[in-house]
């Protein structure tokens, strides 16, 4: 088979084969058995005297409507509209070896991440007795291994690695080094901050060389959503798992309890970040992402109950009470509200025009700001008489960096509604943002301990 | 003469069947055959015989296997199993007995049903 021809014909016989293959319910197995078929129709229509590219159309013609074909695939393999995740496809090739690595990379980490916690122990330090110790480096236990993941991954440069180990090393130090106050405001907080300023760390391992993008930035923060998901998801199937198991077990008299409390939960606690990160990475370009679904889903009703709120608060005119958890259920608003922005920017063609939903975002911008203006005002007031108290002033600090964000972006948000400003300033705003959030939490892990008497 | 496509549907499982116990064989031959058999007069759009082909396998009916035809390329071959002439056999009885029905029918109703029918024009007395 050496005919001019021939090469035409291979072309378009390619063209029909990556046309079958766009077909989700079709198979690249099933495309190789058609292309059999349409292969050895060719050939017998060319014997019977046919042109080459008529015999390609007759064939092909022959083998029916492809959107019929594809129904009809789909009928009998219904669960192939049901993208498979795990389970790689056999004839996955070359991308199936590198996926094969993969898994065995991130699995190996998670191992390495549930033995690294269980070291401590080794020195004595107990989980049940040293509770403040590993509340303290709980990140630091499995950040580093998901950071070093990425950066096998990236290939990262020698350069951006040991900043990496330079920012690991320095949260080691400052999360140990200082002599705190047991049961202390100023260790919780640390304890708290420690993995939001090393998260930045992560970050700029998963990014890699595009952490200077706008797009590398958005790419980090998708990752970071699916990963929170991933990870509740998990736990909750570990709950399922640990608690049918103390159950059986506890019929045959056995409690499990210690060993639950001492291997299960912290092994499998550190293991699974690293093992949910897989599942976004291998996932990413297979299933839909969850976290814009869910944003889409709850900015509306979110709007609707912050309004209905300011509503309420000026029918009633009743002042806002400041109690403990005052400072802590806003900053929570505002955590939620910025998620439910950054994900629904994140899932948003920038290219678009403003609709319906980019109000309705608006709408969630203002009522939030409004609400937590109110009891911003409510706790200025009265701030002298309450004292500044390490909780309080962190607590205040992050509900500053959350409404300067906000307020920012609200603003932005309504330059573009006014068609006066792109979309691509309100990404670029975000993403150049998440380095606040991190110096933010550097501070209150490096300073408020010195400032509040390590109390 | 076109056959009805629920015809056509439901007598493509016995028939793909059938050709298989005759011999394995491949989608395109397996095609040519029911064209052989039928005179040309059952045309089936050719690629809808493969999700058929596929749901037989499901089911056990058959099983196939990949191997290198003698032109060189890889081939999906096909094979009636034991479980597969078992649903033969009870397809062809299914099948008997429609046939033995419709033939009972045919005879009963003794006139040939064919448009220029007499019957059929005493109902039109202007055609007459």
């Amino acid at each position: 088979m050496s005919l001019p021809a021939d090469s035409v014909l291979e072309s378009q016989i390619e063209q029909w084969r990556s046309y079958l293959r766009r077909r989700q319910a079709i198979h690249s197995v099933d495309v190789a058995e058609l292309e059999d078929h349409l292969r050895e129709q060719i050939a017998v229509l060319a014997g019977a005297g046919l042109a080459m590219d008529e015999a390609f159309l007759v064939a092909v013609k022959r083998m029916g409507d492809l959107d019929a074909l594809s129904r009809e695939f789909a009928r009998e393999h219904s669960d192939r509209l049901w993208k498979q995740l795990v389970v790689a496809p056999p004839d996955a090739g070359e991308r199936g070896t590198a996926g094969r690595t993969d898994a065995l990379v991130a699995f190996g980490l998670a191992v390495a991440a549930a033995m690294l916690i269980k070291v401590p122990a080794l020195f004595g330090l107990q989980l049940d007795t040293h509770a403040p110790f590993y509340a303290r480096n709980a990140s630091l236990f499995v950040l580093p291994l998901l950071a070093g993941y990425f950066a096998w991954k990236r290939g990262l440069g020698a350069g951006t690695i040991r900043w990496l180990v330079a920012a690991f090393v320095a949260a080691a130090v400052f999360a140990n080094a200082y002599p705190y106050v047991p049961q202390g405001s100023t260790e919780v907080l640390t304890a708290l901050h420690v993995p939001i300023a090393l998260w930045l760390a992560v970050g700029v391992a998963y990014a890699g060389s595009r952490w200077g993008e706008v797009a590398g930035r958005m790419d980090f923060i998708r990752f970071s959503g699916e990963l929170f998901i991933y990870y509740v998801l998990i736990a909750l199937g570990g709950a399922v798992l640990t608690g049918l198991m103390a159950m059986i077990f506890l019929s045959i008299g056995i409690d499990i309890e210690p060993f639950f409390e001492s291997w299960l939960l912290p092994c499998g606690a550190v293991g699974a970040v690293l093992v949910a990160s897989w599942l976004v990475e291998a996932k990413q370009s297979v299933i839909e992402n969850m976290a814009p679904v869910l944003a889409r889903l709850f900015t509306p009703l979110f709007a609707a109950v912050l309004v209905t709120f300011l509503a309420t608060l000026l029918w009633t005119g009743s002042a806002v009470d400041i109690d403990r958890n005052l400072l802590i259920v806003f900053d929570v608003l505002l955590v939620v509200v910025l998620g439910l922005l950054l994900y629904s920017i994140s899932a948003r063609d920038p290219r678009s025009r403003p609709g319906a939903f980019d109000v309705m975002q608006v709408v969630l911008l203002v009522s939030a700001l409004l609400a937590d203006a109110v009891a911003l005002w409510a706790i200025a007031t009265r701030i002298g008489a309450l004292g500044f108290t390490p909780n309080r002033v962190a607590g205040l600090g992050m509900n500053v960096v959350l409404l300067v964000n906000l307020a920012w972006s609200a603003v932005l948000y309504a330059r573009f509604l006014q068609g006066r400003g792109s979309f691509a300033a309100l990404e670029r705003w975000q993403t150049r943002y998440l380095v606040v959030y991190a110096v933010w939490a550097a501070i209150v892990v490096i300073v408020f301990p010195l400032v509040f008497g390590f109390a | 003469m076109d056959i009805n496509k629920d015809l056509i549907a439901a007598s493509s499982t016995p028939l793909v069947l059938a050709i298989l116990a005759e011999e394995d064989s491949y989608g395109y031959a397996i095609l040519q055959r029911v064209r052989e058999l039928s005179g040309g007069r059952m045309e089936w759009t050719d690629g809808m015989l493969y999700p058929v082909l596929h749901r037989l396998e499901r089911h056990g009916l058959v099983e196939a296997w990949w191997a290198v035809a003698e032109n060189g390329r890889r081939r999906k071959y096909y094979r009636i199993t034991s479980r597969g002439r078992e649903q033969l056999a009870e397809e062809r009885r299914q099948w008997q007995a429609v046939d033995a029905t419709l033939r009972g029918i045919w005879q009963a109703l003794a006139v040939p049903l064919t448009p220029g029918h007499p019957a059929a024009g005493a109902l039109l007395p202007q055609g007459a």
